[in-house]
Formats: structure tokens, sequence, C-alpha cells
């Protein structure tokens, strides 16, 4: 598409950077103006980006029958570049040149992945903003710095410009940091906020030096020996005509990717393959947010301490920003390093499944137990990418939206509760059901699609990533040393189906004290039904669920061509 | 040559413009009534603001500068290094006026606007300087001055006291220093900056050990001027016990002028292709400075971890900072200086605002409050939310979080590296990036997380001051956005003067 002219999507970006200053200006003691631009704001966006969302869709499926048309292709057996289908499935596409001497621009777009995505920011914005209705303390300054990490949200995910998705990605850190550490759970805030940022952090500026090494290594190939293919593609459209060799643009790093580029020697080493060397730091670095397994330990905390509305954010949307970063940055720019390491990595991600399972069962505490099942659940999203084909990776892609909206809906669930009996305790609550009917229902369909129920999007999800996993199995070997390891991945999908079940265990057991059993009249004799706000956001969250769960060619396609591309540049598969 | 004084004027333009400026504030404060001594912090403040446009206006010629052509006798270089750095030394001391003017025993004094353009006229001519002896007058210009301004509050101790343990560290690494230009000039025969590269490589093989050793008694010169490791001891207890608008005015000038001079220096005086007896003496300073910038930001960062004192914190943070700043430094190794130099000038040009900023809010909150005690600014987001928010936005440009400058700043140096073949020390530095962000996070989280006692006591902000810390604000969240690439431009082409 056309990279010229204003895109919707900056204004998704801007609105809530405006709003978020606009509020700071506002009187504190105003609190209803505050509540109503940030509410207006936060609903812009919502429309702006269901804007987004079915545009999109309707580009995927008709506009010129490109993607249809590549599909097919592919299927007859054509090889296709996998830079031309990542640019051709691009849309609301808009580039300023930022920074000129250094190849940086401002460069938004959207593409089968991340335009789920930017309706799940959307959605939690609108629902963050309203289950954040009545805090007492400094709401002007809770409500911009909310904004502010909004912001910093979408522009990670529509960004085509690498620098830019750094920008954005530490964006978002520090008003995350002070939501945490200035409206958190005051016992462990502190703590938490800090421990989270730094993780984080120490993530993002590793994967920053990789992207340094990668657009040099890049700038070095296209004016020397690739040249020709930088000509080629200027003159073909591919990139744009004021482009330079040295260039952040992540269509021309996939491009220097496909061309080997990557695939140089470092340091005048032997073997020390630059892709080999630099996957681990992108897709770490990244998949430290996404909660990947030794590095998960930030997110529990993280999400306990977090107001709900920063919870909902959080491990709804954030999460997905770190692991939709490690695909972009690490499996799409370096996909000769995903071959080499992704095959080891999915025992990390068994574990995360496994192991985040199993100790969300042993929680007492209400959020610390969807606290790990966000760690389990995420778990499944890295297993996805580690299928490298095309069913497993659009599980992921599904998983991403089905999680974000489902763990927002269950970190709701959760404030609400707290809210009103101010103890998350799971043995000393019970039989809330029939105080708050709503809140109930709506854990249940979240715990439903969280165990993988059909009819639900959870199943549309995790089915096709066990599948692909399957699938993968007789394709991946693991070298050690002079050992192989082949077939493996039946296995890893054998365990993690365990993890599944787990899942069911202690969803069914948290659902059962307590929204279910007795209800202790005397101690909860002031709680009652949550008011209309609370209602709109589980009406919000939990209905995508459903709606996802009974139609999935509302998703399923558009994150199929989102994946494509990068299944071409992992070679086929 | 024949003397064209109207093409050379423009080089000094700012100078003679500081020198008359100067000459009127002294006159207006001795014989002026006492609105004009009033008014002698707007006259000195808007004065050096409109000189910084002068540098502006009046561009160098490439063709000049490219060949290294020499104004004023070969003492003066007219490039854009010199006038990036005029601009931003100019700009740093007005603002300093500003954020002076309402502080009791030094911004009433009409010396100390006198003391402050003083000293930003020895920082213009160390950026601009292109002989020995220019350098160290230059170097002595600002030196002099700051030794003074330090000691400003003369009935107090801990001023006294800092102003006299600047002055001694000062001294020494002066004449230190200066012996190193004097065995430079010895093995050389000539002063001037280019001119010693050109003798000494014409056969010198035994002069090996004392070239070296000349370069590291400048290098320890320069290493007390940014404050790095190890001649940074001065540095907490000045900037503890100095007035907080001098600490803000030491941190950035005498810094931001010694980097532009150690660029030129090194690259004037032991270029790339200089080799004795087959070894490369940019091989050695380059050693030397990466061990510097290592050792500089580790320490520094962490001593910084353990500060209770706001402004011993910030004194620690700024030998971290001298740190990253050297890895622009030691990036000239690569092929292309342009992103050297640029890296280090636009670091300098957003370090100048950000901790202008930053010492700006902390010297409202002291004025106000009479403590320095990071803990007793508990609660300050509520005390003033815009206070807090300013200190804000200048800790997280300092600790290199976006929109604020420091991100792009600590960006350009870390690419430069990593274009040097220094991935290592980018990897280092990163990973300090994280540790400085710990106790940059920590204040911010005093002052918006902890209930303090005065909780219910709102500070108010003069309007004067009010603005000037805004603006300064604006300044640091442009430089991080858009207002990125003139200056980067600008200061990329530093490179084609040196």
């Amino acid at each position: 598409m056309e990279a010229t002219g204003f895109s919707i999507l900056t204004a998704i970006i801007f609105i809530p950077i405006i709003a978020g200053v606009v509020i700071l200006f506002l009187d504190r003691k105003n609190r209803d103006l505050v509540r109503g631009v940030g509410v207006t704001a936060a609903s812009a966006v919502l429309a702006l980006s269901l804007a987004v969302f079915f545009g999109y869709d309707n580009y995927v499926k008709t506009d010129g029958g490109l993607i249809e048309q590549q599909a097919a292709m592919l299927e007859s057996g054509v090889e296709l570049s996998g830079t031309q289908m990542f640019v051709d499935a691009l849309a609301f596409e808009q580039r300023v040149v930022w920074v000129e001497s250094l190849g940086i621009a401002y460069h938004v777009g959207v593409d089968g992945v991340s335009a789920p995505m930017v309706l799940l920011t959307g959605m939690v914005a609108v629902a963050g903003v309203l289950i954040s209705w009545n805090i007492e303390d400094r709401l002007r300054e809770f409500m911009a710095f909310f904004m502010f990490l909004v912001a910093g949200v979408f522009g990670v995910f529509i960004a085509v410009d690498l620098f830019m998705l750094f920008f954005f990605y530490e964006l978002a850190i520090f008003p995350m940091y002070l939501l945490i550490a200035g409206w958190g759970w005051v016992k462990l805030r502190e703590y938490a906020a800090m421990k989270l940022t730094l993780y984080i952090l120490v993530g993002s500026v590793f994967a920053l030096v990789g992207g340094v090494a990668m657009y040099f290594a890049a700038g070095a190939y296209f004016s020397g020996s690739g040249a020709d293919v930088f000509e080629a593609a200027v003159a073909g459209g591919l990139l744009p005509a004021d482009s330079g060799p040295y260039s952040w643009s992540i269509v021309q790093l996939t491009l220097a990717a496909e061309n080997g580029a990557f695939g140089i020697d470092i340091l005048g080493i032997e073997g020390l393959n630059f892709a080999k060397f630099w996957f681990p730091f992108m897709f770490m670095g990244f998949g430290v947010l996404a909660g990947v397994f030794p590095f998960h330990n930030w997110s529990p905390d993280g999400h306990v301490a977090a107001p709900t509305a920063v919870s909902m954010i959080h491990a709804g949307v954030l999460m997905k920003v770190g692991a939709f970063a490690a695909l972009r940055s690490g499996v799409q720019l370096l996909p000769e390093g995903a071959d080499i390491h992704l095959p080891w990595m999915v025992f990390l991600t068994l574990i995360n499944v496994v192991y985040g399972a199993l100790i969300a069962f042993r929680q007492r505490d209400f959020k610390y137990v969807i606290g790990f099942s966000s760690v389990s659940h995420m778990g499944l999203v890295s297993m996805g990418w580690a299928t490298m084909n095309l069913t497993g990776m659009t599980g992921a892609g599904i998983q991403m939206f089905s999680h974000g909206a489902m763990t927002a809906l269950f970190f709701g669930v959760v404030g609400m509760v707290y809210d009103r009996s101010h103890t998350r305790d799971i043995p000393s609550l019970g039989g809330f059901m029939k105080v708050m009917p709503w809140v109930g229902v709506a854990f249940v369909i979240g715990g439903l699609t969280s165990m993988g129920m059909p009819g639900l999007s959870g199943f549309i999800a995790e089915f096709p990533i066990f599948q692909g996993m399957w699938a993968a199995s007789e394709q991946i070997t693991l070298q050690l040393g002079a050992f192989q390891l082949s077939n493996y991945y039946s296995v890893i999908v054998i365990i993690s189906a365990l993890g599944i079940v787990i899942t069911a265990a202690y969803v069914l057991r948290v659902a059962g004290q307590v929204f279910f059993g007795e209800f202790d009249a005397d101690r909860f004799h002031d709680v009652g039904n949550i008011e209309m706000t609370d209602r709109i956001v589980l009406i919000i969250l939990g209905a995508p669920l459903i709606i996802l769960g009974l139609y999935p060619p509302i998703m399923a396609p558009m994150i199929e061509s989102g994946i494509r591309p990068l299944i071409a540049l992992l070679g086929g598969g | 040559m024949e003397l064209d004084l109207w093409a050379q004027l423009p080089s000094v333009l700012p100078e003679i413009g500081l020198t008359t400026l100067a000459v009127v504030v002294l006159f207006a404060d001795i014989y002026g009534s006492a609105a004009t001594r009033r008014n002698v912090v707007v006259v000195s403040a808007f004065g050096m603001a409109l000189l910084a446009l002068v540098p502006l206006i009046w561009q160098p010629d490439p063709a000049l500068y490219e060949n290294g052509a020499l104004l004023w006798g070969g003492m003066v270089n007219y490039d854009p290094l010199s006038q990036i750095f005029k601009v931003m030394l100019l700009l740093a001391g007005a603002v300093t006026c500003l954020m002076a003017a309402g502080d009791k025993g030094v911004g009433d004094k009409g010396e100390f606007y006198l003391i402050v353009i003083v000293a930003t006229l020895g920082g213009l001519m160390m950026s601009s300087a292109a002989d020995l002896i220019l350098v160290f007058v230059a170097l002595e210009t600002l030196s002099i001055p700051l030794y003074m301004l330090a000691s400003f509050r003369r009935g107090d101790q801990r001023s006294a006291e800092s102003g006299m343990k600047y002055f001694l560290y000062g001294a020494f690494a002066s004449a230190i220093m200066l012996f190193g230009f004097s065995l430079l000039y010895g093995f050389a025969g000539t002063t001037n900056l280019a001119g010693i590269a050109d003798a000494i490589s014409g056969g010198l093989e035994e002069g090996l050990v004392a070239v070296m050793t000349a370069l590291v008694m400048v290098v320890v010169g320069f290493g007390f001027k940014i404050s790095a490791v190890p001649f940074h001891f001065w540095t907490p207890d000045v900037y503890e016990g100095a007035p907080t608008p001098v600490t803000a005015f030491v941190s950035v000038s005498s810094k931001a002028a010694s980097f532009a001079l150690l660029l030129r220096f090194l690259t004037a005086v032991f270029p790339a292709d200089l080799a004795i007896a087959g070894v490369f003496i940019q091989d050695f300073w380059v050693n030397l400075l990466v061990v510097v910038s290592i050792v500089s930001m580790t320490l520094g960062n962490v001593v910084a971890l353990r500060q209770s004192n706001i402004k011993r914190l910030l004194a620690y943070s700024s030998i971290a900072q001298a740190g990253y700043t050297l890895i622009g430094v030691v990036a000239l190794q690569g092929a292309d200086d342009s992103l050297a130099v640029a890296s280090v000038s636009f670091y300098m040009f957003m370090y100048i605002f950000t901790n202008l900023l930053v010492f700006g809010g902390v010297i409202l909150f002291i004025a106000k409050t009479d403590t320095e005690e990071i803990s007793d600014m508990a609660g300050l987001n509520r005390r003033s939310p815009w206070l807090a928010l300013f200190i804000t936005i200048g800790l997280l440009s300092l600790g290199g979080i976006p929109p604020a400058a420091g991100f792009f700043g600590k960006f350009f140096l870390f690419q430069a590296a990593v274009n040097s073949n220094l991935v290592g020390l980018a990897l280092i530095a990163v990973t300090n990036a994280i540790i400085a962000l710990y106790y940059y996070l920590v204040v911010i989280k005093v002052m918006y997380v902890d209930i303090g006692p005065d909780d219910d006591k709102p500070i108010a902000i003069p309007r004067f001051y009010g603005w000037s810390l805004g603006i300064t604000a604006l300044l640091v969240i442009l430089l991080g956005t858009v207002a990125v690439t003139p200056i980067y431009d600008w200061a990329a082409l530093g490179a084609a003067g040196l």
C-alpha cells in the first residue's frame, strides 16, 4: 500500500498522548472532567482501532485479493519473497522521515499480526479507564500516565521502523513503573514496580545493542556486496525512493535478512554467525516482557502489585508487546538465528506452561492465581512461535488476542471482587455468584476460555498451537554437539497438554471457592452488585472471547496473512 | 598572511559580545541604581541568549574549515564543532543566570552574573582554540571563575571548603596538563595543535615514551575537568558544598567545553595515522580512555546508589555521564568520525539542558525547604505537581528514557561504539544505564509515591522561574523527538573541521 498521507494509526498514537497532556493541565479537583477526557480519548481510540481491525480484515479478504493470491501461489509451490509479502500485507501506512542521516523514520502500519493487537489495546484502554473510575488518590496523574502507557503500547504494535519500536517500547515502561509504584497494592508495589522495570529494561537495552548491530550489518551489506539488491528494491518500489543503504526500516532489514546479510561471521571469528549470536539478545530481550522462563519472575509480582487497570493492560497487552516484538525483531529479522535457537528455547516455553500452571494451582491469593496463569498462557504463545510453521504460529497469534482479552477480564473480575470484599484470600471468599452474578458469569467465561473449551476463543488458539507442534515434530532436530534430538516436539505437546489439565483444575477450584460455595453474609454484608461502568468493562472484554470462539474466520485468516511472510523468511514450511 | 578583519570577525563575535556584556554588567552593578542592579540578571541572561544566535547567523565556510584553515594568526578554529558548542555554552550561561535569580546570597549579587559571563567566555574560547597557548588561557579563564563561584557564599563554611577543594585540585590538574603541553612543545617546537602532529610524525624514534607521557598528562587535565575516574574526587564535595546554581553551572559548562576541546585535541595532536617507532599513538589513547570510561560509569553509578543527598547523587551521576560521553570520544577510532563527533556533541547538547532542568528543580526545592535529603522530597508530587514533573523529566532524560532527549543521546553513543567495533563497551554501557536508572527511579518514586510529613504544604513556583523551567523541560522533550534531526545533523558536520 502507498506510504503517503495521514494514517488513522497516527491518530491512534497521538490521541492518548494529547489527552494525557491535556489531563495534566486540568484542575485536579475537577474529577469529572478528568474522567471525561480520559474516557472520551479511550473511546475514540477504541473506535479507530475497530476501524483498523475491520478495515484490515476487509483488505485481507478483498482489496485486490493480493493476500489471497499469495496464499494460492504458495499452495501451488511458487516461491515468494518474504519481504515482498510483508510489504504487501502492510496497511494504513504512513512514513515521515525522522532522522534522515541515520535512516530513522516515523513509519507506521499494521499487518495481520498487529491489527488484532491494536484492537485489543483499544479494548483494554477503555476497560482500564472505566475500571479506574473511582480512584481516590490523584486521579488526574493516574489518568494522564495511563494515557501515556496506552500510547506507548500502540506505538510498538504499529511500528514499521525498528528504532521507533524501541522508542515506544521504552516510552511505555516509565508510566507503568509510576502507575504500579504510585497506585498499586501498598505491601508490594515499590518492590514489584522496580523489579518489573529493571527486568524489562535489561532485556530491551540488550536488544537495542543487537538492533544497532543489525543496522550496521545491513547497511554494510547494502552499500557493499548487496548494492544491486538495494537498487533493485528501490527501483521496484519495495523500499521508498528516499531510503539510503543504512536504515532502521523493518522492511529494509527484512530484505537484508532474506538476502543473507546476517549470515556473516562476526568479529572475524570462524563459525560465530551474526544471526546465531544476536538472535538470543533480540528474542530473549523482548521475551522478558512476554514472561519467558527464566525471566518470568517479575510478572506475578508485577501483576499482583499493580492497580486493576494496570494489571489489565499489563497482563492483557504489555506481555503481548513482548511476544510481538520478539517475533518482529527476532524471528522476522534473524530467521537463521531462529532456526538454530528456537528448537531449544521451546523447552523454556514448556517450563512456562507447566510450571506456571502448577504454581497458579497452589496460590491462595486470587490475583496471584491469575498472575501465574498469565505466565503459563504466554508460554503457549512463545511455544507457537517455536513451531515455525503456519498452523502453530497462527495459533500463537490468536492466543495473543484471546489471552489478552481473557486475562484483562480476569484481572477486572479480581479487582471488582477485591474492591468490595477487601480480601483476595480464596478460602475466605465464597458464594459471590449470588451477590455479583455479572462478575461470576464473566469469570466462568474467562475460565472456560483459559481451559480451551471449544466454542470460546481459547480453543481456537490452543488447538492450532498443539497441532503445529505436532506437525513441526518431524521437521525439527536439535543438534547438541554430536547428539541429535529429533521428534521431541510431540513429547513437548503431550507434556504441555498436562498444563491445560492443571489449568482446568485451578480455574475450577477458584470458581468453586470464590463464586459458589457458602456466602459469608456477616463478613461481606456490604458487598453489592457492580456498577454500570464495570458491566461495560465485562462486556467489552468478554464478548470478543465468545465471538471469536464461535466465528474464528473473523480473525484467523488475518493472522495467517501476517504469518505467511515469516514462514517464507524461515525457509518454507 | 594579510588580516582580513571583516572575514575573520564572525569567528570571535560571540567572545567580543561576551566581553562587552561583562563590562556592561560590571559597570551597571557598580554605578547603577538599585533598580538597575535588579535588572542585571535580565541583561545577562538575555544578552547571552541573544549572543547564542550569532553562531547560527554567521555560519563558517566549509571551503575553509575542511582544509583546516585557522583564523587570527593560527589561534582560532572556525568550524561547526566550535559553533555548536558555543551555542550550548551560551544557552547554559543564560539559563544558569535565570535560575540563580531568586537564590539568596547568590543571585542577588551582581558579580555573580559577571563571573558566569567570564567563565562562559573561557568556555567559548576553549571550543575554538587551535593553539596550546590559547588552550591554556581559555582553560584558566573558565576555571578560575568557577573556583570563585564555588566559594561564592563566603559566610558558608561548606561553600568555602568547596571552593578551596576545587581550587587545589584544579590548580594541580592544570599544572600537570601544562607540563604535558610543555613537553609537547619541546618536541615539536610549535604550539599549533595541527603543527605538533606534523612535527612529531616527522621522525622522532626515541621520543615515544615522552610523547606518551605528555599524552597521559594532558588526559589527566581533561579527566579532572570532565570529572572522570580517577580524577573525580573533588566532584561530590564541590557539588555538595557549592551554592546549587553554581553546581548546576559547573556540572554543564566545564564539562561541555572540555569535551569540545578533547575531541579537537586528540584528533589534531594524536591523529589516527600518527605512529612513532611503529606504535600507533591512537591505539594507546583509545585503550586508555576505554578504561577511564568503563571505570567512570561503573564507579559513578555504583556509588550513586548509596547516596542520600540529592546533590551528591547528581555528582556521582555526572561522573557516570562523563563515562558515557567518553564512549563517543573513543569511537573516534572508527572509520567514520562523524558518528563519534556527532554523538558527543549531541550528548552534551542535551545533557546541558537536562542537567540544568534537574538542578533547576532541585534549586527551588532546596530554597523552599532548606533540605538536600532525597527522603525529604517525599510527596513532592502532592506539594507541587509541576515541580515534581519537571524534575522527573530531567531524571528520565539522564536515565535515557524516551521521549526525553537522553534516549537519543545514549542511542547515538552506543551506535557510534558499535560502529567502531566496540560492542563490548556498548554492552557494558547499557548495563550501566540500567543501574543508573535504578537510582533515578528511586528519586522519582520518593516524589510520587512516598508520603511526607509536609504533604499538605504546597510549594509555589515563582512565575518567572516556572517559565524558565518549563521551557527547559520542553526543550528536553523536543530534543528527544522532533528537534533531533537538525541538532544531530549540525553536530555531525563538526567532524569536517577536525
